[in-house]
């Protein structure tokens, strides 16, 4: 065990490296279990892949800039939108019009994350609340207004056909699974893997000097101003990234559902996005995950608990907002000394031992 | 013309039911400086309440009350309960748990009377009032509406200006722990605040559904623009909330009349960015210069 | 009466209050000295409720008020008057006094406001201002005037003299030493600035971390030139 560790050190002692590895690992984990899953199973993973995307973008904000957004679920219907545009004129038949439509979903939510996060940069607590859920308000509203976005109805989104994909991605997974490839399984791999691209980036991210000075920023800004961090901009630049994981969240999200329409990206979407993030612990990416899978996962419990009590089918689809928004309360009554205050001990200990990006230092409030 | 006219008045029922809700939250960030973003969710619970009792051949005015006294207690309640304990902690906290407070009472109310469409009396006429033969865009509903938060309004400022209890009320609002050590049961009066303000949104929502249909998700704009008014006067001022709710109610009728409905929140939020950037203490506070 | 015996306070590890005991006799000034930091402020803040006592008694008049809440303090007669930022900014003069007198003593008469106007004339003739437009001299007439409206027996004034110029200094404790005449009160005066607290008192008390270190009639300590040097700084 020790010659092990030892024969390891130079990966685990690098950052970098270390994350690629947990990455890797878990990546593989992650298609041998979606290989054997079934059909509903791997659209819940898809699902899972990506909320925890959306997630991982907004814990990066929140837990280490310290600013608050509930514009996610508008940024992902940004990102929706522009991936299902690209996929529509494109035809959306290979894997180059996929990846093609979600770096246009991300670069287009970056555009956004600026022109949105320069004025957030300068509002906090309950003013950044305020604007950023008009946003979330307004954003989907714009596509009843025009009828290139397909109003009310939404536009369909084409996915490429499995059968389709070329021939050494069909051989590959069947070489790690077994199984052959299809639609739902494909939408799965390509969530996970472009997770763990993300997540990496993002755990680098937080680790590098640009993360210290978020935290710096988060902990104490008048402090971090006197030590010559541009405030506005480690915020503008935290709200660009976490706006283009929601970007791409929202494209994966679109070719999930195969159909981009506004009633999908409702305030109750954004308020979801903000309980996984406190559901999983402010700061942590294994917490942002934590926090998707539930939400991938809870409905469908949830739903059940409501019809085995007796509920209407619309009525139990209206259990799991209730939960979620019991989590929101339960979690800031039972830490009295605020989230980002009293889970970080917690967050560090756990974090010391996977390779989230929790914070590095406890700090009493 | 004849459109213009009656976009305004439109937009003056409108903005005076804004300027009620703005009131609501103002009433509670001056006592326990949190932004209440469930306001329109329990204005929501409130309007079905009254619902429930006109369905049950109760009269619309007593429905009316009893709406009032329900947003009365349940705002009394939830400051109780479920804010008292983060009062005075890091803002984030009370954003999150009005948030989380929002969605739950969102959701039980769907759970109990379903999320359908159903419809909402009013107790007068909701048709355009005819002068001669042309009619004008304002309803008996609507003067209604403008007179009763006008009454409110009213209220509130004999309450505040001219009584005891508003004397200790905004005293315990400005300074807690001096209104202590001169008597005052601050506990109580910030309580009292939450429920006056319940209240007065069970007004404003008793004005919304009006003639018109409600579901759970009736009142959801309003978490928005009421905020959005109550920042455009100022969350300190009540006379720069009702203020604010009629420019808003205005704007947004314009918007509305003359460019697209689903473009009215996007004009909102430029309005907000605007203020928040430009007038962060909002149009007509006095005060000191607030941090946003 | 007011007696204090054997107090303690402490703010989590820290004890900041140590055993204290003193008694302020009945239509005296006692004052309260010691450096900043002796414990003064949190002495007033316990007796008060406002920091939670951790061992010892409070009696006023011979009744115990240990633990009482701070919001009945002033029904019995007690009333603690902050330092001069204690006004309630946004409210105007008259309404600051107004609610002054809301919660008196019990059974006491209601005191017309214009009585503090005749006691400090200088709030009277801003009476409809906005609190934060005061001065510093005035806004200490105002929590003094304040504090006078609840009809107390005893008060508890924090550092009247924090902030001010000499000149109002002396203004307002000669107000202070009139006012202990006409209206029988029982004073506890929390200062640092000693010189001009003991040129009022009948009786000093000089705290130091915690801990009462002397204890006698204020010529008395005017003239110990030794604890002068030591703890009262002059």
């Amino acid at each position: 065990m020790e010659r092990l560790r030892s024969l390891l050190r130079p990966v685990t002692s690098v950052p970098l490296a270390r994350h690629v590895l947990v990455a890797l690992i878990a990546l593989v984990v992650a298609m041998a279990v979606i290989g054997s899953s079934s059909q509903y199973l791997q659209t819940r993973y898809a699902e899972m892949a990506y909320f925890a995307i959306a997630a991982g973008g907004l814990t990066l904000l929140t837990g280490l800039s310290g600013q608050l957004s509930l514009g996610h679920g508008a940024l992902m219907a940004v990102g929706a939108y522009a991936a299902t545009l690209v996929l529509e004129r494109a035809g959306g038949e290979t894997l180059a019009d996929v990846f093609l439509a979600l770096l246009t979903a991300i670069a287009v939510c970056a555009v956004v994350g600026v022109v949105v996060g320069v004025p957030a940069a300068r509002l906090h607590g309950p003013y950044i609340a305020g604007a950023t859920l008009t946003l979330a308000v307004a954003v989907p509203r714009l596509a009843n207004q025009w009828e290139a976005l397909g109003g009310e109805q939404g536009l369909q989104v084409p996915v490429p056909r499995a059968s389709e994909l070329p021939a050494w991605i069909q051989d590959l997974i069947w070489f790690f699974t077994a199984v052959e490839i299809d639609q739902y399984s494909f939408l799965a791999y390509l969530g996970w893997l472009l997770l763990a691209i993300t997540f990496v980036a993002l755990a680098n991210l937080s680790r590098s000097r640009v993360g210290r000075r978020w935290r710096a920023v988060r902990d104490d800004d008048v402090s971090a101003e006197l030590a010559g961090i541009h405030l506005g901009r480690a915020r503008v630049v935290a709200f660009t990234v976490s706006a283009m994981c929601a970007g791409l969240a929202g494209g994966l999200m679109a070719m999930n559902v195969r159909l981009t329409a506004p009633g999908a990206f409702t305030i109750t979407l954004s308020l979801t996005l903000l309980a996984a993030v406190v559901l999983g612990g402010l700061g942590s990416l294994t917490g942002a995950l934590i926090g998707a899978g539930v939400l991938a996962f809870l409905p469908h419990f949830a739903t059940d608990l409501g019809e085995s009590l007796g509920f209407s089918a619309t009525q139990a689809a209206e259990v799991t907002p209730v939960v979620y928004g019991l989590v929101l309360m339960l979690v800031i009554l039972l830490a009295p000394a605020g989230i980002v205050g009293s889970l970080r001990p917690l967050l560090a200990r756990i974090s010391s031992r996977t390779s989230s990006l929790g914070a590095t230092k406890e700090k009493t409030p | 013309m004849q459109q213009f006219l009656d976009t305004t008045l439109g937009g003056l029922v409108l903005g005076a039911v804004y300027a009620a809700f703005a009131l609501a939250l103002c009433l509670i960030w001056r006592s326990t400086r949190i932004v209440n973003f469930a306001q329109a969710a329990m204005a929501m619970v409130t309007t079905y309440i009254a619902l429930s009792l006109i369905n049950a051949d109760v009269p619309y005015w007593v429905a009316f009350v009893a709406a009032l006294a329900a947003g009365f207690g349940l705002g009394a309640l939830i400051e109780r309960v479920i804010i008292r304990p983060v009062e005075g902690k890091a803002e984030l906290n009370a954003v999150i748990l009005t948030l989380g407070l929002f969605m739950v009472l969102h959701g039980l109310t769907a759970i109990t009377f379903g999320v359908q469409h159903r419809g909402f009396p009013a107790p007068v006429s909701t048709n355009a009032i005819e002068v001669g033969d042309t009619s004008i865009g304002i309803t008996p509903f609507g003067i209604l509406s403008i007179v009763v938060v006008a009454v409110v309004m009213a209220g509130l400022v004999v309450l505040f200006r001219f009584t005891d209890l508003g004397l200790r009320m905004r005293a315990s609002a400005f300074n807690g722990e001096v209104s202590r050590l001169l008597g005052v049961r601050v506990g109580r009066m910030l309580t009292l605040g939450w429920a006056l303000a319940a209240a007065v949104g069970a007004v404003a929502g008793m004005l919304i559904a009006g003639g018109d249909l409600v579901n759970p998700s009736f009142m959801d704009p309003f978490v928005i623009y009421g905020f959005i008014a109550a920042v455009l006067g100022g969350l300190d001022s009540p006379l720069g909330s009702v203020i604010g709710g009629l420019i808003l109610g205005l704007s947004l009728s314009y918007v509305t009349g003359y460019v697209g409905e689903h473009l009215a929140p996007l004009v909102a939020l430029g309005i907000l960015m605007v203020v928040l950037l430009v007038r962060p203490s909002g149009l007509f506070a006095a005060a000191a210069a607030r941090r946003v | 009466m007011f007696a204090v015996e054997e107090l303690s306070a402490a703010y989590g590890p820290v004890k900041a209050l140590n055993g204290v005991t003193f008694t302020a006799a009945r239509g005296q000034v006692t004052a309260v000295l010691g450096a900043n930091g002796a414990g003064k402020t949190t002495l007033l803040r316990t007796v008060s409720g406002l920091v939670r006592s951790t061992a010892g008694t409070v009696k006023l008049n011979g009744k115990d008020i240990t633990r009482t809440a701070t919001e009945k303090l002033t029904s019995y007669g007690l009333s603690h008057v902050p330092e001069g930022r204690g006004v309630i900014a946004e409210l105007t003069v008259t309404e600051n006094l107004r609610l002054g007198g809301l919660h008196r003593a019990t059974g006491s008469e209601p005191m017309p406001v214009g009585r503090v106007f005749e006691l400090f004339p200088r709030l009277g003739e801003r009476r409809e201002a906005t609190a934060h437009m005061l001065s510093g001299g005035e806004r200490q007439m105002l929590v003094i005037g304040r504090a006078l409206m609840a009809r107390p027996s005893v008060l508890l004034l924090d550092e009247p003299s924090l902030g001010l110029a000499p000149r109002v200094v002396s203004q307002i404790f000669d107000l202070l030493r009139g006012l202990v005449q006409t209206e029988e009160l029982t004073v506890v005066l929390v200062e640092q600035n000693a010189r001009s607290a003991l040129s009022i008192a009948d009786h000093g008390v000089v705290l130091n971390l915690g801990k009462v270190v002397a204890s006698a009639p204020a010529a008395e300590l005017a003239a110990d030139e030794q604890l002068r040097h030591a703890y009262l700084g002059f």
